[in-house]
């Protein structure tokens, strides 16, 4: 295949960018499937770190039925918080963005205003009065405690909003003449029409919760509740970090994003697209 | 009993006033086409009988209920959109069965209707499809089938055919005229064209600045317009004006005269010369102007060998003549 002259730039850039995030990721794979702890070592920071020489899945079993670390019980927790999370906030953000967006109260814009001014203020900074808050609840170490303060999204709300606002004027008012109430139009017109953006909205919250550490690691105490990403930070403590194992801990721990990406990739991407092209 | 009845409507954005005060009846069983250039209130009084905007000011009745603060789908009325509004997530089939399944009817009856309703509009074989499978005419068809579902007391339609091309616009007319003949529900039509006003309506309402120009029978509207500007309004090529001298030679500040009623013939009143000629087959537009009269168009049948350039001799009979004073009709007595 000729690449035309005026791409060959741009294919080199994106082949620099492709590298700069392929070449970690095959040397995570590459350690993981390595057993030999001593190997692992001297052949880090060379060129063998990348290439895989054994496939041996032994740090895979050591990782997933260590009984101190129970993988299994971190995965579960993960994947109940984060699709608890997922599926409240796409719930509650749509729901908040439509009264927003198609809703007669008077002060829609300036509470729009107010929810997107929230965007401009850190997480971490929230961490501490949440944690307060938490603790009056009696809520530390819990499911609970680890799903509610990720359902309310200012940036899911904004997307929504965005998708909402753009909605044509006559298609809401012919199922105002058809008898829809304003709940039926937001959940048989709306909500199907907006898969593109409850695509993206997943997969970008996806990531998030499904990597969150800070909020994780202040409110769990032990492996009852504790997600993955938590748990991982369990084989840095140890005198000797055991490189295969935190590996395959971490491809174990990013496969499932990987298959979450692959499933929505096609909406997601449909999404970005006409968000560039509609601005 | 539904026929439709304004009485004082008054329509305010702020402080700018759309509707100033409006009474009208739309007859039970009527196919009233409201017609007026952009901005005269025509779709927003559509609007104000769907309940889709608010009344400023005076009251709505259908079929002698007070609609006036009734939420549309309270009121009796189906509507059909410029943009066909359907849902395009749905089938065929569900665009024009979703809102009875949200009222409680029965699934068997909901079928019954649906069936029906694609019947009258040849839709039987699209009942799977979805929106963005079907042409414009068929996506028309469908939103028209989503309003005869609900069996309403009104029909309204918001420049339904704008959105099609010239040929599916006629056929469409012909199917909507049809269908009312058949239903024989009150039918009330929103456009600008005054050709779909003229060939569907058994009455229109002209207006101007939101007040009424005049109602009437297209006929009445064509024969005797109560103003120069329903007399231009109504009536394709629009009617000649003239004015100054020669009107009031004539009997009136201005005086109008159709295109078709002007006929070229060597004895005639008027000299003028010809500016452009137009062979539309059937019939030819001949442009001419004088110094007098200004610019006038002649409509003639067939054919006619006529260069621009050339000097003709233009009549027409008293009685085709419209004179206006001080904007209104001036009845002649002869």
């Amino acid at each position: 295949m000729r690449i035309p002259r005026d791409a060959i730039l741009p294919s080199l850039f994106a082949l620099v960018l492709a590298l700069g995030v392929l070449l970690p990721l095959l040397m995570m794979v590459t350690i993981s499937l390595n057993p030999n702890e001593q190997d692992i070592m001297v052949s880090m920071g060379s060129i063998r770190s990348f290439i895989p020489q054994v496939f041996s899945l032994q740090n895979y079993i050591e990782v997933w039925t260590d009984p101190v670390h129970p993988f299994g019980r971190y995965l579960a927790n993960t994947a109940l918080i984060t699709f608890s999370t997922l599926i409240l906030s796409i719930l509650f953000n749509s729901m908040a963005a439509f009264v927003l967006a198609q809703g007669t109260l008077a002060i829609r814009k300036p509470v729009m205003i107010l929810i997107l001014a929230t965007l401009a203020v850190p997480g971490e900074s929230l961490v501490l009065p949440q944690l307060m808050m938490a603790g009056w609840l009696g809520q530390i170490d819990s499911y609970q405690v680890q799903i509610v303060p990720g359902v309310a999204n200012a940036m899911s709300i904004f997307l929504f909003y965005q998708f909402f606002s753009r909605l044509p004027k006559e298609l809401i008012e012919a199922a105002r003449i058809d008898g829809f109430s304003f709940f039926q139009i937001y959940r048989h017109v709306a909500m199907p029409l907006s898969k593109p953006v409850i695509s993206a909205i997943a997969v970008l919250q996806f990531l998030e919760i499904w990597n969150a550490y800070l909020w994780p690691v202040m409110v769990t105490r032990g492996p009852e509740y504790r997600p993955l990403s938590v748990a991982m930070s369990a084989y840095f403590g140890t005198n000797q970090a055991a490189w295969g194992n935190i590996m395959a801990f971490a491809v174990s721990m990013a496969v499932p994003v990987i298959l979450f990406f692959l499933i929505l990739q096609r909406q997601f991407i449909a999404s970005v697209m006409s968000s560039g092209v509609k601005g | 009993m539904a026929d439709v009845v304004f009485t004082a409507v008054q329509k305010r954005y702020g402080a700018v006033e759309i509707i100033p005060g409006l009474d009208l009846t739309i007859p039970d069983g009527s196919f009233t086409v409201l017609v007026g250039p952009s901005g005269c209130g025509k779709s927003t009084l559509l609007r104000m009988i769907a309940g889709l905007e608010e009344v400023s000011g005076g009251s709505i009745h259908i079929g002698g209920e007070d609609v006036t603060t009734r939420d549309p789908s309270q009121r009796g009325i189906a509507m059909v959109f410029q943009s066909y509004a359907l849902y395009p997530h749905m089938s065929v089939a569900d665009n024009i069965g979703f809102g009875l399944k949200l009222s409680d009817m029965p699934k068997a009856e909901i079928a019954t209707r649906v069936q029906d309703a694609a019947d009258t509009l040849q839709l039987t074989h699209l009942l799977d499809r979805k929106p963005k499978q079907l042409s414009g005419g068929q996506r028309q068809r469908v939103a028209i089938g989503r309003a005869i579902v609900r069996k309403p007391k009104v029909f309204l339609f918001d420049e339904p055919l704008s959105n099609l091309d010239a040929a599916l616009r006629a056929q469409m007319r012909v199917e909507l005229a049809e269908l009312h003949s058949r239903i024989g529900a009150t039918m009330v039509y929103v456009t600008h064209d005054q050709v779909e006003a003229m060939t569907m309506a058994d009455r229109i309402v002209v207006l101007k600045d939101g007040h009424i120009e005049q109602a009437g029978a297209p006929m009445e509207l064509y024969r005797k317009p109560a103003t120069p500007f329903v007399a231009g309004f109504i009536g394709s090529p629009k009617m000649n004006f003239i004015t100054g001298e020669e009107a009031r030679k004539l009997g009136g500040d201005t005086v109008g005269i159709r295109p078709e009623h002007l006929r070229i013939t060597a004895d005639a009143q008027w000299q003028v010369t010809v500016r452009h000629v137009e062979h539309l087959g059937s019939e030819t537009l001949i442009y001419v102007t004088s110094d007098s009269l200004g610019p006038l168009t002649i409509k003639t049948e067939g054919d006619i060998g006529i260069d621009p350039g050339q000097q003709v001799r233009v009549g027409y009979d008293s009685a085709d003549l419209h004179r206006f004073k001080s904007g209104a009709r001036a009845e002649v007595y002869t």
